[in-house]
This record gives structure tokens, C-alpha cells and sequence, in this order.
């Protein structure tokens, strides 16, 4: 047993911080926030020339082929840096979705193009309020094309394809559901940009309209492929989160180091630090977490599942306590535009939403630890 | 990253589990299987004279205190074998509880700083479980400001004499040795002032009175001292550096308790399996598995931290003041899970002992756990050391720091 990451993984950890601190100062963020940009394009292309768009992507796809595990390791430093770029979309949906039901055209097709940076991609599998259900899908697909409306979409706007799902039966449930490969840039695809929590990553309106979709897996197959794509992408957020916890931890023991009231640096009043104390432990247990989920993710186990919601649920959690905290903290500093505590805040509470709510995921994860048991 | 044994580890765990499943007191695994915190008793045994005889069965074939070099009694295990052992060892190692002070803080405490020959003399009797020990230092002046302690130790001779009086010693009352911090000088600064022993609870002048606990049990004890005698080569560290003494046992005490404490998740979520709500089984109700949900990320939360301590420990690492983390989140939430158990039980929760719902098991839960969330340091001390140690605030401001400690002013003493 050894619980923790090798050296060599270490070690593209600190290439990966230096790289993202040089290239994706809050200043630069603050650009896509404050709307001048709907993404940080220097940074995708700057990421994509470090093979971190294609980590995880074998190197007959054009990636680096390293695997999951470093995958993760990226991911903790984009959520530390809030990077203002479609990575998670592109990266953790839809590319995974492509490596685990694409056909060999398929990747040969899209996958070259995430790895260096041409395409962003993302999934289109909401529409409107609720969480990941079957039922949910109305968007239907029949001939070839497909009609209906998808919202939120993560990065929808910048987004060169989507990964769709659509309702290919009657009745609504699991084996009613498909995927589908769209490009977006073709006919019978309208986008509109939608406001949103995080404005460092955008979200979308998409209306299909006779939309011409290719098949991605199976018919009726769909349900299933992305129960898989959301466990994986739940890890890989949790790395974000749990890397976006520390920043904000971090941020928040500075900042108490640093002010002085009633004659002594705030970091010396108990309830100052007993704050900072308890966000450290949220934060430490999403880390805990998230290492297993690591783990499963990387060597594909049984405890998968398990392991992904318990992961998702702990690195929310961490996250929402680290950034509201943060700007506790921070005082009334801390409720400024000008103070970074709230790109934080923001980025926390829209990633708890993004891939299903925090009771979605406490759902799951009480089910599969029941199926788990009675196994 | 990964989970699997090595082959060695693999080999370790077979010769274990066979061990186990060959000598383990068997007669008693239900039962233990079904105790939790605050209830871990036998109907027919007593269970210091169980937790004793497999203790030695275990110390006689090489499976005590594995960590431990074999020439104090040990085995010179790795870290990892040794949590493969306590994975294998499953009920049967809610028997070592009662040996958590001696092995846990003792035994360390020893190593570091008695000498040579009574390491040899004392530690193999302590990992056997034949001579159990305990830890003197709370008093009441002196809990969680440790430092503050009054009893005092004066030189004589060759000797110390002991006097003053310790409190919430555990086990004192079935003790054979004890560790126990004095003060040697009252004239500089509390934490200058301190010394360090090991002496024979046997010695004249040492009266133990047990203390009634808020559970009901008595687990805990007094422990006077009238003019006891401590040879001076019982001195554990230099005279005056008992502060620095104390805090290894301190830190490995974190360690110990934070790797062992429970944290009521895992008899929830088996009672929330099977049990009936008004409207239907309670695993299906929203409420109660958004509940389960977030203590089974603690749960989870904490193995995997332990995990990454012990695999920084097998890489060198020492124990560090983020063991302070188990004690923590587990200390309340077991009480929370407690308290929630009952609340599922509605108007009967209230029934506690072999009347109550699963024979008053999360009754005792509730109980015991606020000792929990005391002993070996409060969630105050607990978030001071996080906050201090780990992420480099502040210490509190000590008004008493360097102000001899004849001269701080107290209360009514
Ligand atoms: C079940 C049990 C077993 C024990 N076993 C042993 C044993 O074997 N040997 C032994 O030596 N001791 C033992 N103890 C004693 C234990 O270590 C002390 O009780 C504990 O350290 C707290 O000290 P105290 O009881 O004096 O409380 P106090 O120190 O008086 O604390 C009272 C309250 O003040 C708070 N407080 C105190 N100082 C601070 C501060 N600086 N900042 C914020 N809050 C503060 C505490 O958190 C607490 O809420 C045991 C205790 C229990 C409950």
C-alpha cells in the first residue's frame, strides 16, 4: 500500500503550479470575470502546448497517455488557480465520454483536436432545474437529428461539439436514453450565453432544431455511459475543489497573519483560528477522499462509484466551507469586487451544482453503499 | 497510488489471519463485534483478564506491539504491517483498548528517554500485557494548561519525594506502573519547572480513589501522593525538560487515540439499514440518508487520512501535529450520530441498558462521548494545535508565560 502520489507525479504538480501562477494570476482571471473574454485563450493554448489538455488521452489519440492519476494532479491546480478555461468540460466530460463509448473514428476525430487545444468540447445533459435523471431528458432524437432545448451548458458558448443526450424511446427511462456527438458549429444549433454564479466559466442556452447528431455507444445505451462520465468527472472536480479549498484556506491564514485589530494580527484571536482549524479539516478530508476516488478512478475498481460521490460530496463540502469562510475572514475586505475571495466563493457554488447537487450525490452514495452491502 | 499488498505485504497478511484465525479468543467475537464506545463488556468474562490472556498469546508468538524493536518486546514491523495486522486482527483488537495508554504513550515515552537497561527490564512486560500502565498527569489545576501542574517532586538523596495529587487517571486502579509528570522548580516559569518519572503504582503513599464517571462507569481515577519515594534513575529526560517529555507522549497520544477512536458510522448506517419508519424503511427516507451521506464522507474522510499518515510514516516521516484531526472530527460526531440514532427511535430512545433498542447501544454511545471530546486534550486544545502547528498562527496569548510560577496568582488555592 502507499497512499500518496509518486515523486514523478509530484513533480509535474510543481510544473503545473509554476506554470498556472505565471500564466493565470487573479489578474488575468479577473479579465474572463469581468467579461472582456469568454475564456482565457493565451492559457488553453499555453495549456495545451504543456500536453496537460491531453494528460490522460492515449498517445495514439494525440495525448500524453499518462493516465488518470496525473489528470488529477493538473486538476487540483486548476481549481487552486480558478483557471478561467472550459477544462473541465472539455477535458473531464466530454473526453471522457469520448474514451469510454467513442468509436475508433470518433476519437481519432475529436480526440487529437482536445489534446492540442483546437476543440473545446463539452456534455449537454440538463434542461432546466433538477438533477441527473433519466426522466429529466425531453430532448428527443429521431432520423439523425435531434430537437430540443439543453440548459445550463457548461462553456456551451465557447464549445466546439457537445456530447448530447436525448431521449431515443418512449417511456423515458434507462434504456431510453442515447448519446450523441453534435457539432455545434453546424446547422440547426442555436446558443445563447446565460448569466451565471461563476462567470470564469460560462454557461449556455442550446436549442437544437433539426440538429444533425451522430450516435455516440449504443442506443439506449446512453444512461449508463454517463453515469460513468459523471463518476469519473466527479473526481476529477473534486481535485479542483479540493485544490480551490487550499487557495482559499491559504488566502484566509494570510490574510489573518497580515490585519492587525485591537493591537494584534486577527490570527491570534481564538475564533479567527478555530475557523481556519475547521477549514482545514474539511479540507484535509475531501483530500482524504479524493485520493481514494484517485485511486478507483485510475485503476478503474469496483469501489468506483462509491468512492466518486464520496469524493464529490466531501470536496463541495470543503470547498463551499473554505470560500465562505475566506471571505469571513477577510472581513469587509472580503465582500469587495476588488479582493479575490469572491472568484473563489463564486467557482465553489457553482461547482457544487454543475455535475447534479450535493443531494443528488448523497442519494448515490447511500444507494451504492447499499448495493455494496447487500453484495 | 495504490491499495494492494506488495507480495511481502501479501505474505505478512496470510501468516497473520492464519495466526488470528487459530488462537483468537472466538467465544467472544460476537460480542465484541456487537459493542460499541461506551459499551464494550462481556456477559460472562471480565474482560481485563481476556483482553490480558490474549494479549500475552499474542506477545508469546510475536504479534505484540509490532512496531516495537523485538528486543523490547516487539516485532520490528513496517507501519503498513502493522494496520494489515490490525485490519486482520478486526473485534478481537477492541481488546487492546485497554492497553492504549501503556502501548500507545508509555511505551513510546519510554523508549525515548529511560535508559538502556530498564527499557529491557519494563518494555516487554508492558507490550505482553502482563504489567499495565497508566498516565499522571491531569490535575486539578492542570488540564488542558497541563504546565500548571502542582504536584511536586523534591531531590533526597538519591531520590525524589513525591507529593500533591493527579486526576482522570484512566486505569490508575488497575495499574502496576505509571508515567507521571512533576514539578521540580516552582521559581522559573511553569514550563521550565517540569520533570518527568516512571515509578511502581505500588509504592507506599500512592492511593488511587476511583471516580464515578457521568456515563456511570469508573474508568477513571484520583491519585494521591504522600511522600512517595522515586529513585532517580527513574527520571525520564533531563530535570526541568519534563515539559518537552510529556509533549512526545503528547503527540504519540494523538496518534494513538485519533487512529482508535470510533466514530459511530458504520452501527448507524447497519441500523438505518434494517430499521422501520412510520412510512417505510428509514434507508429510504431523503432526511435520514442525507445525514448518512455526510457522516459516511467523514468516516471515509478519516480512514484515508490515516492512511496517507501511515504511508508517510513508512516513507520516514514522523507523526505530526495533524493527527490532532481524528480525535477531532470523530469526538463529536460520534456523538452526533448518537444523538441522531436516538432521535430515530423516538419516545423509546430514551430506554438505555439491556432494555433499550438494540440493548442500549447508542445510549451507551451517547454517554460515553462527551469524554471523548475531553480526554487526550478538548476540541478547543485540539483546533489550537491545527491552528498553531499546522498552519503557523499565532500561539494564544499566555499571560503566565514567563512569570515564575510561585508568582501566578490563582484562585482560591
Ligand atoms: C475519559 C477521560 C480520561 C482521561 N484520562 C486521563 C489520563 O489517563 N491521564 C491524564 O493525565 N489525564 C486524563 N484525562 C484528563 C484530560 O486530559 C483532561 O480532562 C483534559 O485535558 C481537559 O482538562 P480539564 O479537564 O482540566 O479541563 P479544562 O482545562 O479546565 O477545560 C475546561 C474548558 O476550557 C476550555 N479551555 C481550556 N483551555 C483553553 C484554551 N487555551 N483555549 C480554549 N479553550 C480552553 C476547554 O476546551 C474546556 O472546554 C482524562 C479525561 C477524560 C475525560
Amino acid at each position: 500500500m502507499n497512499f500518496d502520489f509518486s515523486d514523478d507525479q509530484k513533480q509535474l504538480r510543481d510544473q503545473a503550479r509554476k506554470f498556472l501562477t505565471e500564466k493565470c494570476s487573479p489578474k488575468a482571471v479577473r479579465v474572463v470575470l469581468d467579461g472582456k473574454a469568454p475564456y482565457d485563450k493565451e492559457l488553453w493554448k499555453g495549456l495545451a502546448e504543456m500536453g496537460f489538455l491531453g494528460v490522460a488521452i492515449p498517445e495514439e489519440f494525440g495525448g500524453a497517455g499518462a493516465g488518470h492519476l496525473e489528470l488529477c494532479v493538473i486538476a487540483e491546480e486548476m481549481g487552486r488557480a480558478n483557471a478561467p478555461v472550459p477544462f473541465s468540460s472539455t477535458v473531464y466530460l466530454a473526453a471522457e465520454a469520448l474514451l469510454i463509448a467513442g468509436s475508433e473514428a470518433q476519437k481519432k476525430k475529436w480526440l487529437p483536436a482536445i489534446a492540442s487545444g483546437e476543440a473545446i468540447g463539452t456534455l449537454a445533459l440538463f434542461e432546466g432545474k433538477g438533477n441527473p435523471s433519466p426522466e429529466s431528458v425531453k430532448l428527443t432524437a429521431a432520423n439523425g437529428v435531434l430537437n430540443g432545448v439543453k440548459k445550463p451548458v457548461a462553456d456551451g458558448a465557447v464549445a466546439d461539439f457537445a456530447v448530447v443526450a436525448a431521449r431515443t424511446g418512449a417511456s423515458g427511462r434507462d434504456g431510453d436514453i442515447s448519446l450523441f456527438l453534435v457539432d455545434l458549429k453546424a446547422g440547426g444549433v442555436e446558443v445563447k450565453s446565460l448569466a451565471n454564479l461563476d462567470p470564469t466559466r460560462g454557461q449556455a442556452e442550446i436549442t437544437f432544431k433539426d440538429a444533425k447528431a451522430e450516435p455516440l455507444g449504443a442506443t439506449g445505451e446512453g444512461w449508463s455511459i454517463l453515469i460513468q462520465v459523471l463518476d469519473r468527472a466527479a473526481v476529477l472536480c473534486a481535485f479542483e475543489q479540493v485544490g480551490g479549498s487550499d487557495r482559499a484556506l491559504e488566502m484566509g491564514r494570510d490574510y489573518a497573519l497580515d490585519r492587525i485589530a485591537f493591537g494584534r494580527q486577527i490570527g491570534s484571536f481564538q475564533a479567527v483560528k478555530h475557523m481556519l482549524a475547521d477549514m482545514y479539516v474539511s479540507a484535509t478530508l475531501a483530500r482524504s477522499n479524493s485520493y481514494y476516488g484517485a485511486w478507483a478512478l485510475s485503476t478503474n475498481a469496483a469501489e468506483l462509484p462509491e468512492a466518486a460521490a464520496a469524493a464529490r460530496i466531501s470536496a463541495t463540502q470543503a470547498f463551499q466551507h473554505c470560500a465562505k469562510n475566506n471571505i469571513q475572514v477577510h472581513g469587509g475586505m472580503g465582500f469587495t469586487w476588488e479582493f479575490d475571495c469572491h472568484m473563489y466563493y463564486r467557482r465553489a457554488n457553482a461547482m457544487a451544482l454543475g455535475l447534479g447537487s450535493l443531494s443528488y450525490w448523497e442519494d448515490q452514495l447511500i444507494d451504492r453503499m447499499r448495493k455494496k452491502n447487500a453484495a | 497510488m495504490n491499495f494492494d499488498d506488495n507480495p511481502q505485504e501479501a505474505e505478512f497478511r496470510a501468516t497473520a489471519r492464519t495466526w488470528i484465525g487459530a488462537n483468537a479468543p472466538k467465544q467472544y467475537e460476537d460480542e465484541l463485534r456487537k459493542s460499541s464506545l461506551g459499551r464494550t463488556q462481556l456477559k460472562n468474562a471480565n474482560i481485563l483478564e481476556v483482553a490480558k490472556a490474549w494479549q500475552k498469546r499474542k506477545a508469546d508468538a510475536g504479534w505484540a506491539c509490532l512496531h516495537w524493536p523485538k528486543e523490547y518486546g516487539g516485532r520490528g514491523s513496517s507501519p503498513i504491517e502493522r494496520v494489515i495486522w490490525q485490519q486482520e486482527e478486526g473485534p478481537f483488537g477492541l481488546l487492546s483498548r485497554m492497553f492504549i495508554i501503556g502501548h500507545g504513550m508509555c511505551g513510546p515515552t519510554m523508549m525515548a528517554f529511560a535508559r538502556e537497561e530498564h527499557k529491557r527490564t519494563y518494555l516487554p512486560p508492558l507490550a505482553s500485557g502482563e504489567k499495565i500502565w497508566c498516565q499522571l498527569f491531569s490535575e486539578p489545576a492542570g488540564g488542558s494548561d497541563v504546565a500548571g501542574l502542582r504536584t511536586r517532586a523534591e531531590k533526597d538523596g538519591d531520590d525524589w519525594i513525591i507529593n500533591g495529587q493527579k486526576i482522570w487517571t484512566s486505569g490508575a486502579h488497575y495499574s502496576d506502573y505509571g508515567i507521571l509528570l512533576t514539578r521540580t522548580d516552582p521559581t522559573v516559569p511553569k514550563h521550565k519547572g517540569l520533570t518527568t518519572f516512571f515509578l511502581d503504582m505500588k509504592s507506599p503513599g500512592v492511593e488511587v480513589r476511583p471516580i464515578k464517571q457521568a456515563s456511570g462507569a469508573s474508568d477513571f481515577n484520583e491519585v494521591y501522593f504522600t511522600n512517595v519515594r522515586i529513585p532517580d534513575h527513574q527520571r525520564l529526560g533531563e530535570v526541568g525538560d519534563g515539559w518537552n517529555v510529556s509533549l512526545t507522549t503528547l503527540m504519540n497520544e494523538r496518534s494513538a487515540i485519533g487512529a482508535a477512536v470510533a466514530t459511530g458510522f458504520p452501527e448507524l448506517f447497519e441500523y438505518c439499514s434494517s430499521l422501520m419508519l412510520d412510512d417505510g424503511p428509514a434507508i429510504e427516507d431523503r432526511a435520514v440518508r442525507s445525514k448518512l451521506a455526510n457522516w459516511a464522507v467523514k468516516a471515509s474522510g478519516l480512514k484515508y487520512t490515516s492512511m496517507r499518515a501511515i504511508s508517510a510514516l513508512s516513507k520516514g516521516e514522523r507523526p505530526g501535529p495533524e493527527n490532532s484531526i481524528g480525535k477531532l472530527v470523530a469526538g463529536s460526531m460520534i456523538q452526533d450520530v448518537a444523538t441522531y440514532a436516538l432521535d430515530l427511535q423516538g419516545a423509546g430512545g430514551v430506554v438505555s441498558g439491556e432494555d433499550g433498542e438494540l440493548a442500549g447501544r447508542f445510549q451507551a454511545m451517547l454517554l460515553r462521548a462527551p469524554g471523548t471530546r475531553v480526554e487526550g486534550g478538548t476540541d478547543e486544545i485540539m483546533r489550537n494545535i491545527i491552528a498553531e502547528r499546522v498552519l503557523g498562527l499565532p500561539g494564544d496569548i499566555r499571560v503566565d508565560k514567563d512569570v515564575p510560577f510561585n508568582k501566578i496568582p490563582t484562585k482560591g488555592r
